[in-house]
């Protein structure tokens, strides 16, 4: 047994036997030609030639792995057919007399350092683009033959690198992984094995005398591992059944309601720290987006972030959710998320210090500058506002006059803004105990539970000593989870839960029947509680 | 001369395939179609140099349309871009 490690790019498990794929050699030679127009028309029907390959890879892509995972043999076709690619390969052949594939290949590299010099990751990758169309042109030109893979047993590709053109021709009724010495994340490999849903792993240098041998690809782990034993094959093949389950409840579920059997339906929207895990809140398909946390803005810049810096990411935001609710939380730094430059004192206790919308309300210019950008961006989309850290109902109302306030100078200025529900994390005992006077004032509650839990039990979540009392599901939580329930709705709020036990499946049947309106959790906990909530009486 | 400016909202970008469907649909156009991202400009019937301008997710798109069916060009292209970029 022999374990390899590399980076994992998509999940899984896969086991199989190892096919080692090797790129044919295609070694181009300059020659002289005599005859221009000769070669000019030859490269002219290979162009035509690789669109007709390339059609019909498309249409077989479609099959296989639907529009998205397609669509890239268009992009092909289209790269063919660009001026510049095509004026660069004709004018050396008419300038130089030299052969077509030889006024491919340079072309080809040309273009492909334009991508591979690009600061943008997943634009580098499209390098890869221009040598596979390029590859494409010259063994037509050449009439040299690809390799395919034909395998009759669930197979494991490794490789150096894989183009789009190798992994769309191989018969994935029988690749179930593949791993790949280098690429990236953005590689197409990596996006193929997204969408045909089997693992992937990256930058994992293989001997090559594993050729043809059992192995097991973790995908989780990034780990390939080789000739095992009878004991961890065994294991790992209970795994890949319970895969098998999870793929099946994805597919399942995606684009279903969140309706109890009752009829009554559950707003299940996600949780995301930055726009990076928009891909995540689309593909697991929430309903919205129910807590966004805004502190990323300001902890990764070393200075405030600006008006026109948190609009276009919130703007970003709205946009694409397009028309789906999404809740911004206001800043939530203290003591404990230390920014610099915010020239924060150190505090003896700084969970209970000075934090979140104790500073706003403190540095008013602070909190406008974020609620402009916020009210700008709601013209684009659909989105509420929540304030964290609520111990009164003096507080809120200091916040929605400053509200007003911030609003009336967009208006002066003729800037418009859409309707934006203003909500308020309820995090603390008091806050709860408060909660039907707090509901007259605002459209929603949000119901942190991992501050209301650290509060109400006095347990400093940070002290790993108390980990063994620290009880989330403590009687006093829930109850103090229920009477926000309830006096929200009394006072005209509807209630969701944003916090750690809002993913906690033992507990979505009891939320559900204490009338919780919306679950907020992390994109990938929104399917499973999907099921859950459809199962419920 | 016409033109429109438009925020991509797809977060990884014009890459190739939203960058795909625009030159698509340029290609429909009669007239000249130049994009400019900050002081870059590219052609957009021309696929890389489209991809060339290595536009980002909510990055800034301006669209200048010249020919004799500008106006309805521009109109058309400016509806497409919404729906789909």
């Amino acid at each position: 047994m022999k374990t390899y490690v590399g980076k994992s790019v998509y999940h899984g498990i896969a086991i199989g036997q190892i096919q080692i794929f090797k790129k044919e050699k295609k070694s181009v030679y300059r020659s002289r030609i005599e005859d221009v127009q000769q070669e000019l028309a030859k490269m002219e029907n290979a162009v035509k030639e690789a669109k007709e390959q390339l059609k019909k890879l498309y249409e077989k892509a479609l099959l296989e792995v639907g529009e998205s995972g397609a669509a890239i043999f268009e992009v092909h076709q289209m790269m063919l057919d660009d001026q510049d690619y095509q004026e660069s390969i004709q004018n050396m052949i008419q300038t130089q007399q030299i052969n077509a594939e030889y006024a491919v290949a340079v072309t080809a590299d040309n273009f492909a350092n334009m991508f591979a010099m690009m600061d943008d990751a997943y634009m580098k990758e499209r390098a890869a683009d221009v040598r596979d169309i390029s590859e494409r042109l010259i063994s037509i030109l050449t009439e040299a033959q690809s390799e395919e893979v034909t395998a009759d047993v669930p197979t494991i590709i490794l490789a150096d690198d894989l183009s789009p053109s190798e992994t769309v021709q191989m018969d994935k009724s029988r690749v179930n992984s593949f791993v790949t010495r280098y690429g990236s994340a953005n590689s197409h490999t990596a996006i193929l094995a997204r969408t045909m849903n089997v693992p992937a792993i990256i930058g994992l240098d293989y001997d090559e005398e594993i050729d043809g041998k059992k192995a097991i690809v973790d995908g989780f782990k990034g780990e390939l591992i080789v000739e095992p034993t009878d004991e961890l094959l065994a294991e790992y093949e209970d795994k890949a059944a319970q895969e098998v389950e999870k793929k099946l409840l994805l597919l399942e579920l995606k684009g279903k309601e969140t309706v109890t059997l009752s009829g009554r339906e559950i707003r299940l929207y996600a949780n995301i720290g930055g726009i990076s895990d928009l891909q995540s809140v689309m593909l697991n398909d929430a309903a919205g987006i129910g807590l966004f946390r805004s502190e990323f803005l300001y902890l990764e810049k070393d200075h405030y972030p600006t008006e026109e810096e948190q609009f276009q990411i919130y703007r970003s935001v709205a946009e694409t959710m397009a028309g789906k609710k999404v809740i911004i939380r206001t800043l939530d730094i203290g003591a404990d998320k230390q920014i610099s430059y915010f020239g924060l004192e150190k505090e003896e206790n700084p969970a209970m210090g000075y934090r979140a919308i104790r500073i706003c309300l403190k540095r008013v210019e602070l909190f406008k500058t974020q609620l402009r950008a916020l009210y700008r961006a709601s013209a684009y989309g659909n989105i509420g506002i929540m304030f964290p850290m609520i111990i009164s109902v003096k507080e809120v109302k200091q916040i929605k006059e400053i509200v007003e306030e911030v609003k009336a100078e967009l208006k002066e200025n003729g800037i418009l803004y859409g309707e934006v529900e203003l909500g308020i994390m309820i995090e603390t005992p008091a806050a709860v105990m408060i909660s039907e006077d707090l509901a007259k004032e605002v459209d929603f509650f949000s119901i942190g539970t991992n501050d209301l839990t650290q509060y109400t039990l006095a347990i400093d979540r940070q002290n790993a000593k108390l980990d063994d009392i620290y009880d989330s599901h403590h009687p006093a939580v829930l109850k103090m989870i229920q009477m926000t329930v309830e006096n929200g709705h009394k006072g005209g709020a509807w209630v969701g839960i944003c916090g750690e036990l809002g993913a906690d499946l033992t507990l979505t049947d009891t939320f559900v029947e204490m009338g919780v309106d919306e679950l907020s959790v992390s994109p990938a906990c929104i399917l499973p509680i999907r099921k859950k909530i459809r199962d419920h009486r | 001369m016409m033109k429109f400016s438009f925020v991509v909202k797809d977060p990884m970008g014009l890459h190739a395939r939203p960058a795909g469907l625009l030159v698509k649909e340029a290609a429909k156009c009669t007239s000249k179609i130049t994009l400019r991202k900050g002081e870059k400009t590219g052609d957009a019937k021309r696929i890389f140099n489209v991809m060339g301008l290595s536009v980002k997710g909510g990055d800034e798109v301006e669209v200048l349309i010249e020919g004799e069916k500008e106006q309805e060009e521009a109109a058309a292209l400016e509806a497409f871009v919404a729906e789909n970029i």
